[in-house]
């Protein structure tokens, strides 16, 4: 990859995906929206009456305020990830998008940018809207809450790259089942969102600390919670981290598939 | 007398022994040729004979192997992006935006190329209705028919005022009303002075609209030239066909040491002013399958790729 094949011009294409979907905004702003009710209503009058409450930074916490936080960050992991495999695919593969993008101008760095800032943006809009739903309910506490939003796009850019480079090496869309029975699964369950990571044996817990999920669960937690700390810092590090690995890989990736 | 003439200009587009290979497969094998500017270049080729590898390789969907390639006078290897905002390209395969209405599509595209929105939406309603298709500006691509789609593509190359046009297979699958009325329009262009480089297995488009041509075989050139020389070069001006020939009248091809071909239930005589020598073999004739007609490309390509079937 190199980085002079990256200009402003990246913006076209995520400017593409934003009329696309200005059109139907209506179907996949709806997710969002209900997602949080299903899950507060399932654990919060469902589940929440038998674990009781959890103990979470030296004091005790409802179930629901322990796992609201975690459903943000698990809705910012899906949505860029979904957004850059299924949707990314079909554009690469069946409407050859990228094909007539790399006839102009653009770059396949500019390409993939365009499409993991797209990817991004989703995970945003999504944060945006279930933030509002979860304050409704009293679950995060403001200012800090605010700062999910910024956090939101950061997790976004790292768990579209991930997407990316799957969709650089899969070779039918079929496919995408491993890496979501693979990483998406496991992390969704044992990143520390339904239970605290305390409950695993030590080899598991290291292990949970190794994936982008914990960190970010752990991040909008203590933002949802008002506890600025350090901790926060490690996660933007981990996080930055994930991002500089993983864009230049599926940009590569992304290279060897189309370029030939 | 035009200046031009004395000193011609430089050509748009030039290939120094292109090669392109993958693992031990050489798709195009030691290619050049040069497109001079205002003309009408054509690359035939049966299936696989190397013509989209070699056009893949002028927008940069496919690095060469070896040599050189220039386009407006500058390397291709280095100048990717500012040749690529002046061609405009249409690719085989359709790769409209089906999330985007007809007018949409010039519009996002004409963004990619950096173009301000009045002067994109100003172009996209000229181009839309020069291929026809104004009335169909907000309608979703799925919706049209092939040969819109097609205009489209090509409306959608034009949309940064080219100043060469790449066409691979333009009218692949069209019908015939569509096929010609896409040659109408190249026609249109030609004359405005754009410079078109088009892939093509129809031999009918390639006599229409190329000054010159090449035909490639297996990833090389067999021939170039101007159509009319290539036709009078290696079939002649006139061609004889007779179909089911006895015996007695290829004893009588052979003993005059004609040019013939000999396809086992047809045989092709060619050669020039070929009017005496078809009252002569149209008497010898027990059957009426014998027809004298003028030889076209598709003798040249067909004598030159042989007649086997290549997918």
């Amino acid at each position: 990859m190199r980085a002079c094949n990256i200009t402003r011009r990246f913006w076209k294409v995520w400017y593409r995906n934003l009329v696309v979907n200005r059109q139907n905004w209506k179907v996949s702003f709806l997710p969002p929206l209900l997602e949080p009710l299903f899950y507060l209503l399932a654990f919060g009058v469902g589940l929440s009456s038998l674990v009781g409450r959890i103990d979470y930074g030296g004091s005790q916490v409802t179930y629901v305020q322990f796992i609201a936080p975690a459903l943000l960050a698990i809705n910012i992991m899906n949505n860029a990830f979904f957004e850059n495999t299924y949707s990314s695919y079909v554009r690469m593969y069946y409407q050859k998008t990228f094909d007539a993008m790399m006839a102009t101008p653009l770059t396949l760095e500019e390409i993939i940018t365009g499409e993991i800032f797209w990817g991004a943006t989703k995970s945003f809009l999504a944060t945006l809207i279930m933030l509002s739903v979860i304050s409704l309910f009293g679950l995060v506490s403001y200012p800090s809450a605010l700062l999910i939003l910024p956090l939101s796009f950061l997790g976004g850019i790292a768990f579209g790259s991930l997407g990316m480079v799957f969709t650089g090496k899969v070779k039918t869309i079929d496919l995408f089942n491993l890496p979501i029975f693979l990483f998406i699964t496991p992390m969704y369950l044992f990143s520390g969102t339904f239970f605290p990571l305390e409950a695993l044996p030590s080899w598991a817990r290291l292990l949970a600390y190794t994936l982008p999920l914990t960190h970010l669960v752990d991040m909008t937690r203590s933002l949802g919670a008002g506890r600025l700390d350090a901790s926060l810092l490690w996660g933007l590090l981990y996080l930055s981290l994930f991002c500089a690995v993983f864009f230049p890989l599926a940009v590569a990736a992304m290279h060897k598939r189309l370029i030939a | 007398m035009d200046t031009r003439t004395v000193s011609p200009s430089p050509p748009i587009l030039e290939a120094f022994h292109l090669r392109k290979s993958y693992g031990s497969f050489t798709a195009v094998d030691d290619v050049s040729f040069a497109v001079p500017a205002g003309q009408c270049f054509g690359i035939l080729g049966p299936n696989g004979a190397g013509k989209t590898t070699a056009i893949r390789m002028l927008y940069g969907f496919s690095p060469m192997t070896g040599g050189a390639l220039r386009i407006f006078g500058m390397d291709v290897r280095d100048n990717l992006r500012s040749i690529k905002a002046r061609i405009g390209v249409c690719q085989q395969e359709n790769n409209l935006d089906p999330d985007l209405t007809v007018f949409q599509n010039m519009e996002i595209f004409a963004g990619y190329f950096n173009l301000p929105r009045p002067l994109a939406r100003e172009r996209a309603e000229k181009l839309l209705s020069f291929v026809a298709l104004k009335n169909r500006r907000d309608d979703k691509v799925m919706e049209l028919s092939g040969g819109m789609m097609r205009r489209l593509v090509l409306a959608r190359a034009l949309i940064n005022d080219p100043d060469l046009l790449i066409l691979d297979e333009p009218t692949t699958g069209l019908d015939p009303q569509s096929r010609h009325s896409v040659w109408q329009q190249l026609e249109e262009l030609k004359k405005g002075g754009l410079t078109i480089l088009l892939t093509t297995h129809y031999m009918e488009e390639a006599s229409r609209l190329c000054d010159r041509l090449m035909i490639m075989d297996r990833g090389r050139i067999l021939v170039e030239g101007i159509p009319s020389d290539l036709i009078r070069t290696y079939v002649g001006h006139d061609v004889i066909e007779v179909a089911e020939p006895e015996p007695a009248l290829l004893d009588f091809v052979a003993e005059k040491g004609l040019a013939y071909e000999n396809l086992g239930h047809r045989v092709m005589i060619y050669g020039e002013n070929r009017n005496t020598l078809y009252q002569e073999i149209s008497s010898r004739c027990s059957n009426d399958g014998c027809i004298l007609r003028m030889a076209t490309l598709e003798d040249v390509f067909l004598k030159l790729t042989g007649r086997e079937l290549r997918d």
